[in-house]
């Protein structure tokens, strides 16, 4: 087996996967708790209906790089989305409900009516649940990769303290002077970018999974902010690069595989958690 | 002058006013307590004081120096969700976030208040323990540590002693009168009007009538009066 993967890492274009996958992995799982405990979930969600949208017009408009109409446009729906939960009385929970599953069916309409692809059931589903596109990856998809994850992994140590008074009591924060709607602002920035590069691994219906497991499962075992960050962000890695292992070695989607190594993650975790609980 | 000054408040929601003509002061070392039935407005007040909402009309003042950021805010509730992961620690210092402005990360000396305050309450022997995990009265003291991180002036305490046993609750108020004595200047909304009237140098009453005064002056008025009354009345 080892030698199998020793081959198969031979190749540049596995090479690209593993280490997109990695820092995509390290991302995604560090607003977990955030995400997780904040109303930010429902935000989470959503935003991935959007990216799916929006990657769909991309791929009706052919153009070649679909991230250079997906961020934009998730960026700017995250903003919308904190925004009108913000103003209005009936919480964003609606809004966000509105403009998620809207953004699903324009995106499935659009796809419909003008793809040429002759195989557009394959497209949809590539889009929705992650595919072999991994294993295409472009030198150029790999950098701005590459750059997203250090601005990803930079913002969110130097706001780190912030994002957590700001989770922890919003009211508190606020009491003293801290500008919770630009740190509400910039969580909900960064959270559009991972959601935006981890499609790109699991595909948009499987995002939220990648961002929330890791953080579950480390919150069964640690009990501060920062062992759980970081206990998210290692195990978020490991179980995306076994994921992406096994389904190289057993030719199973690489998203579907990687959240069934989390899923399994979670429940040795939670067994342990109780097993401790219960000394 | 005083360091809060409030003039002709009127405070509510949409436009429906809960309280009008609230006019009243704080000089320092203060002891003022909020007395007045559920829901009368007292926790706007405090709200409206820490600028988290605006006042329908009429202003609050700061004065003597105060700013904004300068006061320390213990919450009626704090709507942690459950599970919450964070060590009393980390709620502590995260009490200095005032102090680090856009500094990413604390400094050496915000690190030792936070541990200063954390022995001031009592509560060192927790700091890694989980938040979540503490009893009521814990809860509180660790909430109070961090309140203390960002005032040495000035406190709001929202029915600080809700929900804590008797022995608690009274160390819990020589806890605030021995913070009282260092010069913090204290607001605090109670329900326990007997202890109010024991440890308070002010009242400030809301309801239908309003009363702002000393704690003598309003022993002898007849809202107070009326009010010491039916409570020993129940007791
Ligand atoms: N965000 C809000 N929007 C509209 N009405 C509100 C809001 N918050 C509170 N109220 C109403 O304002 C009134 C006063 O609430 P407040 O919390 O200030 O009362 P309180 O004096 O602190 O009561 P308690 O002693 O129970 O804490 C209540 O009738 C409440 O229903
Ligand atoms: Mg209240």
């Amino acid at each position: 087996m080892i030698a199998q993967i020793a081959e198969y890492m031979a190749y540049p274009f596995v090479r690209y996967a593993v280490i997109v996958g990695v820092l995509i992995a390290l991302c995604s799982s560090l607003l977990g708790v955030t995400l997780v405990l904040k109303r930010f979930s429902f935000i989470g969600d959503g935003l991935s209906h959007v990216a799916f949208g929006a990657m769909a017009v991309s791929t009706v408009l052919n153009l070649t790089d679909d991230m250079l109409l997906v961020l934009p446009i998730t960026v700017i729906c995250a903003v919308l989305l904190l925004w009108t939960g913000q103003n209005t009385r009936i919480r964003g929970d609606a809004a966000i409900a509105m403009i998620s599953v809207g953004a699903l069916a324009i995106g499935y309409l659009l796809m419909n009516i003008f793809s040429t692809s002759t195989n557009l059931s394959g497209d949809v589903c590539s889009t929705l649940f992650g595919s072999t596109s991994m294993l295409t990856l472009r030198l150029s998809e790999v950098w701005l990769c590459i750059i997203l994850s250090i601005i990803v992994v930079a913002a969110f140590i130097f706001f780190y303290h912030k994002i957590f008074a700001v989770t922890f009591d919003e009211n508190f924060a606020r009491a003293v002077g801290t500008r919770v709607n630009t740190y509400n602002l910039i969580i909900a920035v960064i959270i559009a970018v991972i959601i935006v590069l981890a499609m790109n691994l699991v595909g948009s219906l499987l995002v939220s999974a990648l961002i929330i497991f890791p953080a579950l499962s480390a919150m069964r075992l640690y009990r501060s902010f920062l062992s759980v960050t970081i206990c998210s962000a290692i195990l978020s890695v490991i179980c995306t690069l076994a994921g992406m292992l096994l389904s190289i070695l057993y030719g199973t989607p690489v998203g579907a595989t990687i959240v069934a190594v989390d899923i399994l993650a979670f429940l040795i975790f939670t067994a342990i958690g109780k097993a401790a609980g219960r000394e | 002058m005083a360091e809060l000054i409030c003039k002709d408040l009127a405070l509510g929601y949409e436009n429906q006013v809960l309280v009008q003509g609230l006019n009243f002061e704080v000089n320092k070392g203060n002891y003022l307590c909020i007395v007045g039935e559920n829901g009368t407005g007292k926790s706007t007040l405090m709200r409206t004081l820490l600028h988290l909402q605006k006042p329908m009309s009429g202003t609050v003042e700061l004065g003597d120096g105060l700013t904004a950021t300068e006061i320390g805010y213990l919450p009626q509730q704090t709507l942690v969700q459950r599970d919450f992961p964070a060590s009393v620690r980390e709620v502590v210092l995260s009490g200095c976030q005032a102090r680090m402005g856009r500094r990413p990360f604390y400094s050496r000396e915000e690190k030792k208040l936070a541990a200063d305050n954390m022995a001031r309450m009592g509560v060192s022997d927790l700091a890694g323990r989980c938040y979540r995990e503490l009893s009521g009265g814990q809860q509180q003291r660790v909430l109070l540590a961090r309140a203390l991180c960002a005032t040495e002036r000035m406190l709001l305490l929202d029915e600080p002693v809700a929900g804590l046993d008797p022995k608690v609750t009274s160390e819990m108020y020589r806890l605030i009168s021995k913070l009282n004595e260092e010069g913090i200047s204290i607001i605090m909304i109670s329900h326990d009007i007997a202890a109010a009237v024991h440890y308070a140098s002010h009242i400030l009453h809301i309801g239908t009538e309003i009363f702002f005064g000393t704690t003598e002056a309003y022993r002898k008025s007849p809202i107070g009066r009326r009010y010491l009354y039916d409570e020993e009345e129940k007791a």
